[in-house]
């Protein structure tokens, strides 16, 4: 039976963003074409010379992807306009190093000018191919290799940048959070972005159990957790209106997310108490500026 | 029936040129973003989508990365695809420039040369080409807006044949040529699109038949690939020949990979790229009809670089001076001049020749200043191990 | 291989690294308790290689030329009916 990802390919045991591609692929037609920014997936998927894509799919560099996505999705319509071939479903893969990053430009232009493309950022929160560095998307207090923990460092010091705020702000028909472990939400969300004429958008969180610091059978709980805690919102917003698909009204706790992964247990440490404090805050907070959102924007304007 | 008579000259543009080419060539994807002195390209291209004259997709990028990144996606389906830049557009498209010569994409580009920064400058010299004179893409150098317009035909025509596969540019200085306005005569949508035909890519994104372009490859691999594009490069010579007898029998006009001048008696001959040939051209029929003997081989084809031809051009000369319009800093000359050394000394010949760089910045090169080229290369004493700045205030 | 025989342009036929096998990969393997096994599939929408496969008639099969001994099946199958046991 037909398997967008092929075995054999060379990502962890256990990696998250394996998880995302096939999930998302697997809610997508099969004559979908794949543009890949060079990380995690797409190093260890097309090592020549062999290739883990049953999919047509490209690779050129790291922060192109949104503009390559570009360029086929109009090449593919100028051959249909003449009637040489037909469109096809195009899907951008970029890990959060290549979207929050340096593919951020890219991205931008690429939504700005309303391609009709779905455009997925695995988020694994560091650049996980180089050996874990920090990235826009690295989380405030996580341990990376360039924001180390110490006497003197607890880690990240800035924030997780709002991907999604990002991407809302171009005015795209539909952009959505999903997460691995709540795979019916993802693929719905997936099939309502590809039915979108326009440029759509998926950010979902792919739990690292290299980079994470925690043990290769626990990915799925990982990504179930960070949803349970609220430190990863599920939620969607189609032409402005935002909307949380998984409500999580009795969140577990956040200390639950953080003793479970190396990155983060230093903040269970007494010298890192108010930081801690901080960041419990801060996902909370972000969670009910979410919720303020889906009723505000869920009210007509009136004239 | 003549064809040249049947077609009226209508003046235009070096930068209008091209677009019209562009227009006529049957292009399915255009993504540009604009860049002095190339935008009137970018901006006619968008008039002519306005009007309906031309069908393909118009993306008007936010970056030249994503120009040619966009190209490489584009050129990927099969489609046919074209872009312009200059200067620092060029240089930010410079991985991608190898990107999409690796993946060996038939993407046609004109550069409408100017300086690099820094300092900043709007004006022509060779520095953004020669900065990428290496990325495996074909560069051809035009000397007059006619010859911008026919070169521009071409290139679909060489980039896309199967023995080739490899993406090519169309070098034209910025501003003098770009801004330049010359009669050119049109060859007719009809018979440009019966010369140019439909892509026809084997490799391309297929749901059909899933392929995986930019693989990552090993030391085991990359050389190997390397030499199947170099091998490319020394197909495309044998290719632009058929290519240009072609073109030759629909338009009656013909160029050569080299235009030489008197070459063939000349004691001193000058080598230059670029719309300068014309002047030093002029320059040489000037001194020749007072007495003198020399001879200038213009360069049209750069990369491949047609070392043959050179040669048996250069071959006779007692004194030959190559004229960069770019400075390849701390080398011992400039890099038209490296080529045209190294071609001399794998034939065994020790022609004293003399790199002179010129007209940097878009600092202007007169008639006068060719003549003055031709006395500098009568004086022994300026053949130095180091390139000669002509014209720079000491 | 020599540049003339290696296919042009690095360009790679897709799903062919099946022939690549991480079984060395492994210190435990999932076995299947069929009785168990409702066919459900949440162990294959959750394997990230896929080394779970689906068939047209009975239940998943365990790919074990591709498994690489994650363990996420027997963690996620809601009737645990996967076991991790050591590799032979």
């Amino acid at each position: 039976m037909d398997e967008p990802l092929a075995p054999g390919h060379r990502l962890c045991a256990g990696c998250g963003a394996s998880v995302a591609v096939r999930q998302v692929l697997l809610a997508a037609p099969e004559d979908t074409i794949v543009a890949n920014a060079t990380g995690c997936v797409e190093v260890s998927t097309t090592v020549y010379p062999q290739s883990a894509w049953n999919r047509p799919w490209v690779h050129s560099a790291f922060e192109n992807t949104a503009a390559v996505a570009s360029g086929i999705e109009a090449g593919f319509k100028a051959l249909a306009n003449r009637g040489e071939g037909k469109e096809h479903p195009v899907i951008a893969f970029g890990g959060d190093g290549g979207t929050y990053d340096i593919g951020m430009q890219a991205l931008s232009g690429a939504l700005e000018r309303g391609h009709r493309f779905l455009y997925v950022c695995y988020d694994n929160e560091a650049y996980m191919n180089t050996g874990i560095q920090r990235s826009g998307g690295t989380p405030k207090g996580a341990w990376t290799t360039t924001s180390q923990v110490g006497k003197a460092g607890y880690g990240k010091t800035q924030v997780k940048k709002d991907l999604m705020g990002i991407v809302v702000a171009h005015r795209v028909p539909y952009a959505a959070t999903a997460s691995i472990s709540h795979w019916k939400d993802l693929m719905t969300k997936v099939r309502k972005a590809l039915a979108q004429d326009g440029p759509t958008f998926l950010h979902v969180l792919a739990p690292c159990t290299r980079g994470w610091r925690f043990e290769m059978s626990k990915t799925i709980r990982m990504a179930k957790l960070a949803v349970d805690t609220r430190f990863f919102p599920l939620y969607e917003v189609e032409n402005g209106v935002y909307r949380i698909t998984v409500p999580v009204t009795s969140p577990k706790p956040a200390e639950e997310y953080i003793k479970a992964q190396g990155r983060y247990t230093h903040l269970l440490l007494p010298q890192w108490a108010s930081e801690l404090d901080t960041l419990k805050k801060e996902v909370d907070g972000n969670y009910r500026r979410i919720e303020r959102l889906s009723q505000f924007t869920a009210q007509p304007i009136v004239s | 029936m003549n064809v040249l008579e049947k077609s009226k000259p209508v003046p235009m543009l070096g930068d209008e040129a091209v677009a019209e080419a562009v227009k006529e060539c049957d292009v399915d994807v255009v993504a540009a973003y604009p860049i002095t002195p190339q935008t009137i390209i970018v901006e006619e291209l968008a008039e002519f989508v306005a009007n309906g004259e031309f069908k393909g997709q118009f993306i008007p990028v936010e970056s030249e990365h994503s120009a040619m990144s966009a190209c490489l996606g584009a050129s990927l389906t099969g489609a046919r695809v074209f872009t312009a830049t200059s200067s620092q557009g060029l240089a930010l498209m410079h991985e991608m420039l190898y990107n999409v010569s690796g993946l060996r994409l038939p993407v046609v580009m004109a550069v409408a040369n100017r300086a690099l920064s820094a300092p900043l400058v709007l004006n022509a010299d060779h520095s953004d080409m020669m900065g990428s004179r290496d990325s495996g893409w074909i560069q051809l150098y035009a000397e007059n807006v006619e010859e911008i317009y026919d070169r521009t035909i071409q290139m679909f025509r060489l980039s896309e044949d199967a023995r080739v596969m490899l993406p090519s540019a169309l070098n034209f200085e910025g501003f003098i040529l770009s801004h330049d306005m010359e009669a050119v005569r049109p060859l007719g949508g009809e018979r440009i699109r019966k010369f140019v035909g439909r892509p026809k890519f084997e490799r391309r994104l297929d749901p059909d038949r899933p392929s995986t372009f930019g693989a990552i490859s090993s030391p085991d691999t990359y050389y190997e690939f390397k030499m199947q594009q170099a091998e490319a490069m020394k197909s495309a010579l044998g290719v632009f020949k058929e290519v240009e007898k072609e073109f030759h029998a629909l338009s009656g006009r013909k160029y050569g990979t080299v235009d030489a001048y008197n070459t063939d008696q000349a004691d001193t001959i000058v080598v230059v790229n670029g719309c300068s040939a014309g002047t030093i051209r002029a320059a040489a029929r000037v001194l020749n009809r007072a007495g003198d003997n020399v001879g200038v081989l213009a360069i049209k084809m750069y990369r491949p670089f047609p070392t043959n031809e050179v040669v048996d051009h250069l071959r006779d000369a007692e004194s030959i001076v190559v004229m960069d319009r770019s400075v390849s800093l701390g080398a011992p000359s400039g890099p038209l001049a490296e080529d045209v050394k190294s071609a001399l000394a794998c034939a065994g010949l020790e022609t004293p020749v003399m790199s002179l760089v010129y007209g940097i910045g878009g600092r202007d090169f007169s008639l006068e200043d060719g003549k003055k080229v031709f006395a500098l290369a009568k004086d022994k004493g300026s053949y130095g191990a180091m390139p000669l700045m002509y014209g720079v205030k000491n | 291989m020599s540049w003339k025989e290696l296919g042009e342009a690095s360009v790679v036929r897709g799903g062919s690294s099946v022939a690549y096998v991480t079984t060395g990969w492994r210190v435990n393997r999932p076995v299947i308790d069929e009785s168990k096994c409702t066919n459900c599939l949440i162990c294959w929408v959750f394997c990230p290689e896929p080394a779970i496969v689906r068939h047209e008639k009975g239940k998943v099969t365990i790919d074990y030329d591709h498994c690489k001994g994650c363990g996420i099946c027997e963690i996620e199958c809601p009737l645990k009916a996967i076991k991790m046991v050591r590799e032979p």
